[in-house]
């Protein structure tokens, strides 16, 4: 046991050292150049609803920069390995196959925490140096403070989104070319904000058997909308804990699920 | 140390009602404890199926795999064992140090000591200061060396090499040579496969030929090799020019060399010492005299067939 997971602790390590070689988190570079210009920006265009603006589209470039993260890396993880041959050494080694699926998935996941971090320290920074800019007047007048610690519960939710993004594009990228992962990975990502859609469907067609299959697809598919509290948190409300909690069990079953799929899948797997 | 029963290997073919194709069929060998054994034959024949059914990098359709008296891809025998894949192709941001402590690790050998091997083996294999770039900037020769490098890190009883000398130069080729047979001395079992025939008449204790598929020959060395002489090469220096047709009537081929001693080839019913006798009386001298045994690569093309054998009797690969 204690083996295994230190060959999955190895093989995690790895693949964050690759995504730091690779120069993925330069993108940290750029997330806070953007945010910066577009706080200054938007600081001069609008009065009163500016921090609202700058909160949301701090919070939709963490998610986005972080997306990009996880279906770039993540649907090469296996495929490049394979492409590459650089599998055949390691699979030599005393390495299981679930082992090092565990590991790309703990590896990304890794490098997920720490460009969200960092995105998220940039992210306080540029409010707090907004919020110090405005008067207190202007300020009484916004529904929270620039600097509102329930600002991290949206950050942890889009953490809890893009794990199961990863898993995602890891279960695709053990049988399939990192293009169709792309796109099947980019499909899923989509669908999964309008999966609310489908839970009604039965109501807005006519043919039963759709109704079924909508239904189907509603609990198969990820439910990424109910991991979106940002318009809720931008406006000064809370969240209530036990739905953060709900949040990370689906997203813990969701991601066990398709790591279960992707080591059995990629345990028969032949490498020509 | 490996066996194989029947091993069989069908791979899919095609998009659409894909049509299985047998890369290997039924194969049955043993290698024993100690052995240099070489896996033979010419490409497409099932040398490297062979390999990757053994690390269980593929899965047989039929038969069965044993290493280490283990079944095919026990971790437990993986510890044990060292692999150099054909063409080996490594992490390109890594460096040739970094690369082995990454394997180091996922062999569970502490700080210290994968320091300690990674220096011995690159020095072993003749990586320099090059040892700190990273791959990508290596040559092919260079990826192979390291991958000579990272099979032999875990100090492996077992060696299973997949045309070792592939993309060497031929200093390269004769030091790789000389690493296999001191990793042989110290006790160690290979197995490698070539398609290059001198390689494994120098190394090998015993061999295997395969043929699409199938094994057409396996055994020792010694027991393949006919010791029947074939004939005899005569070099004679100074042969008047009249003695060439003399001889050449007589079945015996005459080539000049370039620089100008005949070449005189005889069949395995003619003696040498009449013809040696005639020749120096008639005023010419005697260079050298020897005996022509059979080849691997005889053998080679006996059991596979001249057209079906695509293969290297010395440069790389």
């Amino acid at each position: 046991m204690m083996a295994s997971v230190r060959t999955v602790y190895h093989v995690a390590v790895h693949v964050f050292k690759e995504s730091v070689r690779d120069k993925v988190l330069y993108n940290l570079v750029l997330f806070a150049g953007l945010l910066m210009a577009a706080s200054v920006l938007i600081g001069q265009l609008t009065a009163g609803q500016d921090v609202k603006i700058i909160k949301d589209l701090g919070l939709a470039a963490i998610s986005v920069f972080g997306l990009f993260i996880a279906i770039f890396i993540g649907i090469g993880l296996v495929s490049k390995e394979v492409e590459k041959r650089s599998i055949y050494a390691l699979l030599a080694k005393p390495v299981q196959r679930h082992e090092f699926i565990a590991g790309k998935f703990a590896g990304l996941a890794l490098t997920l925490a720490i460009n969200i971090a960092v995105m998220a320290i940039v992210y306080f920074a540029v409010l707090a140096w907004y919020g110090a800019t405005e008067s207190e007047a202007v300020q009484r007048a916004w529904e929270a403070p620039a600097v509102d610690p329930r600002l991290l519960v949206p950050i942890v939710l889009i953490f809890l989104q893009l794990l199961v993004v990863n898993a995602i594009a890891l279960f695709f990228s053990t049988f399939t070319s990192p293009a169709m992962a792309a796109a099947g990975s980019l499909g899923l990502w989509v669908a999964g904000h309008f999966n609310a859609d489908l839970r009604a469907f039965d109501r807005v067609v006519d043919s039963a058997a759709a109704g079924i299959v909508g239904k189907g697809l509603y609990y198969v598919l990820p439910n990424f909308a109910a991991f979106d509290v940002k318009a809720v948190v931008v406006h000064g409300q809370s969240v209530p804990a036990g739905f953060v909690l709900f949040n990370a069990g689906y997203a813990a079953v969701y991601i066990a699920v398709l790591l279960i799929g992707a080591a059995i899948i990629f345990a028969r797997r032949d490498f020509k | 140390m490996i066996r194989t029963e029947a091993l069989t290997k069908d791979f899919r073919t095609g998009f659409w009602r894909a049509k299985p194709r047998r890369a290997l069929d039924a194969l049955t060998l043993s290698v024993a404890p100690g052995e240099i054994f070489g896996l033979l034959g010419p490409n497409g024949a099932g040398k490297t199926t062979t390999l990757k059914l053994l690390l269980q990098l593929i899965f047989p359709t039929s038969g069965r795999a044993e290493l280490l008296g283990r079944p095919a891809g026990d971790p437990a025998a993986r510890q044990r064992l060292g692999y150099l894949p054909e063409h080996p192709y490594f992490y390109d941001y890594l460096t040739a140090e970094e690369l082995l402590d990454y394997f180091g690790r996922l062999f569970g050998i502490d700080a210290a000591e994968r320091r300690r091997r990674a220096a011995h083996l690159l020095d072993e294999v003749g990586i320099g200061a090059e040892r700190r770039l990273p791959l990508r900037k290596y040559s092919k020769g260079m990826l192979q060396r390291v991958g000579l490098a990272q099979a032999m890190l875990n100090d492996p009883a077992l060696l299973i090499l997949d045309e070792p000398m592939s993309g060497l130069d031929p200093v390269g080729r004769r030091d790789v040579r000389a690493l296999i047979a001191r990793l042989h001395r110290e006790g160690r079992t290979i197995l490698f496969s070539s398609h290059i025939l001198s390689d494994a008449e120098t190394l090998c204790s015993r061999v295997a030929i395969l043929a699409r598929g199938r094994l057409a020959a396996s055994g020792a060395m010694r027991e393949l090799l006919s010791e029947n002489v074939r004939g005899w090469d005569v070099i004679v220096r100074g042969l008047p020019g009249v003695m060439h047709d003399t001889l050449a009537a007589r079945g015996i081929g005459v080539a000049v060399q370039p620089d100008g001693a005949a070449h005189l080839t005889l069949g395995p019913s003619v003696r040498p010492e009449p013809v040696i006798a005639e020749t120096t009386a008639a005023g010419a001298v005697l260079v050298s005299a020897s005996p022509r045994l059979e080849s691997l690569e005889d053998v080679f093309v006996r059991y596979i067939g001249s057209s079906d054998a695509t293969l290297g009797t010395g440069g790389a690969a």
